[in-house]
């Protein structure tokens, strides 16, 4: 028998709400986690290492790669109106506010947030997260937490890294292959970019981070409670898809809502 | 130690598929686990084994009615309190459950070194000891991957018994062994038993092989229970659903023809 449409508006309606409800009470026992002792020192050092060093290499290539188009791009609209020379402040203002903290928590998600997301799924339909509540080991603390933290940390670490790298980018084919004068690339930055700017980045980088490590881990550990997800390798398979499709478009959501409150 | 370790009261469990239907496992359900013996819950699949242990674990909360662990409620309990309850367990899940990333000795040291002050020397010792016991000497530093689906079970049973459980608790432990391993993780259970003492539970559609083991047999059907004081009972049964059961699970050989009308 067919159920009807209104019965499966409200069974949608009701999924939705307790898939939030889920959700805000695994990332309040996740926070809760990073507070709980025995703390997991080494495991912390291995999530960084996983999460920010083993990143590291395709954060530096999309910063270049970026800021070397910003350069370029920057560089023809700018020289329309004779600007040139504000080419250091756009392309530096750009990156720290915009594309530093919203392409590396891409980035992260895509690369460890996946990985995260399928190692918990896969932990989860093993039995492996049960087997640790069975041993009144806190699942949260012992694996979930640690990868918060390391995430908290490593994200804006990797934005810092990104917006460096990009603004050198821009640097190298302004100044170098596009002649713009290196003293007034350098001081047009110096001059457009203050603290709240630089805040302002900050902030977006740790808030992307939370989204990014609460959406990928929290898809993984509830991989058996969300709905069309199937069973086995192939509900893991999907619900990281799930996961990484779900935290790039709520980075892209919270960057416009953040710039709109914040700037 | 008290009579009875476990006893369910009453207990419902309903699960919503995704097109909203309902599925009734458990059916106000009652009986009890008494301390110190071997207890199977048998039955079909689907019927609600593997629901019972997470029941009982606290992995899943129950839709109506009461369960006692050693005569406390365990559906009113807070997260400290059920937490302190399952160091009293050990579990030995259908898979093993055993740490992918880690080797056999770390999967069988980490209650040890995660639940207890204990110093790393002498965990070593313990689980090393724990590992002779169960013939996996030489087998430390392999990861679970690496091991037959035997030694994987053995593993999965020495990092249960770490903390000297109460009662453990057995998920389908046969499933995946051919019949010689059957038998020898039976004499195992039977053995290790004997040497601590705990209560045990096995979840198991392996009839009659398990039956051997069982002081006590409970069979589940349709979200219904009956309780059997011993194997033995099953056969001797007149209920009709019972004595389809046997026939279907056991063969007809098992079946009395002392009832039959």
């Amino acid at each position: 028998m067919q159920p009807n449409p209104i019965a499966k508006l409200g069974n949608t309606g009701l999924y939705i709400l307790g898939d939030l409800g889920r959700m805000g009470l695994y990332l309040f026992r996740a926070l809760r986690g990073v507070f709980r002792r025995p703390f997991r020192f080494m495991e912390l050092i291995r999530q960084i290492h996983f999460i920010g060093a083993g990143s590291t290499a395709v954060i530096f290539f999309t910063a270049l790669s970026t800021g070397m188009v910003l350069g370029l791009q920057g560089y023809y609209s700018l020289k329309k109106f004779g600007a040139e020379g504000m080419l250091g402040s756009a392309v530096s203002l750009t990156i720290i506010m915009e594309l530093g903290p919203v392409l590396t928590a891409l980035m992260v998600a895509g690369r460890a947030g996946s990985a995260m997301c399928a190692e918990l799924g896969i932990m989860r339909i093993s039995e492996q997260i049960d087997a640790l509540e069975c041993m009144a080991v806190d699942p949260f603390r012992y694996l979930i937490s640690p990868k918060f933290l390391a995430t908290l940390i490593s994200v804006p670490l990797l934005t810092a890294i990104f917006d460096l790298v990009g603004i050198a980018g821009g640097y190298l084919v302004g100044v170098n292959f596009k002649g713009v004068n290196p003293g007034s690339f350098i001081d047009g930055m110096q001059t457009s970019i203050t603290n709240h700017d630089i805040r302002l980045g900050f902030i977006k980088s740790v808030v992307f981070a939370m989204l990014v490590v609460w959406i990928c881990t929290g898809r993984g550990y509830f991989v058996r409670e969300i709905r069309g997800a199937g069973f086995g390798a192939e509900s893991v398979s999907r619900v990281t898809t799930q996961a990484v499709v779900l935290s790039s478009i709520s980075v892209l959501i919270f960057d416009y809502l953040l710039t709109a409150v914040l700037l | 130690m008290k009579n009875i370790a476990i006893e369910f009261r009453d207990v419902v469990k309903t699960f919503t598929s995704e097109d909203g239907r309902k599925q009734t496992v458990l059916d106000k359900v009652s009986f009890s686990i008494p301390a110190g013996k071997t207890t199977v819950i048998a039955g079909g699949s689907g019927q609600g084994k593997s629901v019972t242990l997470k029941l009982v674990l606290g992995l899943m909360r129950v839709d109506a009615g009461r369960i006692f662990v050693d005569g406390r409620d365990i559906t009113d309990i807070s997260g400290a309190e059920l937490e302190s309850l399952r160091t009293r367990f050990g579990v030995l899940f259908q898979g093993a459950a055993l740490f992918d990333s880690m080797t056999v000795f770390d999967n069988v040291a980490l209650p040890l070194r995660e639940r207890t002050k204990i110093p790393e020397e002498d965990i070593r010792k313990k689980v090393m000891e724990t590992l002779r016991q169960l013939e996996l000497s030489g087998h430390e530093e392999k990861y679970p991957a690496q091991l037959s689906g035997g030694m994987q079970k053995r593993a999965g049973l020495a990092r249960a018994l770490q903390l000297d459980p109460e009662i453990m608790l057995f998920d389908e432990p046969t499933t995946g062994l051919d019949p010689i391993m059957t038998r020898d993780i039976y004499h195992l259970f039977s053995r290790t038993q004997a040497l601590v003492g705990y209560t045990s539970v096995i979840v198991s559609h392996d009839i009659p092989k398990v039956l051997n083991l069982a002081d006590h047999v409970i069979i589940l059907n349709h979200g219904a229970v009956d309780v059997f004081a011993s194997p033995e009972e099953i056969q001797w049964s007149t209920k009709e659903n019972i004595r389809e059961f046997v026939k279907t699970t056991m063969g007809q050989i098992y079946q009395s023809h002392l009832v039959e009308k």
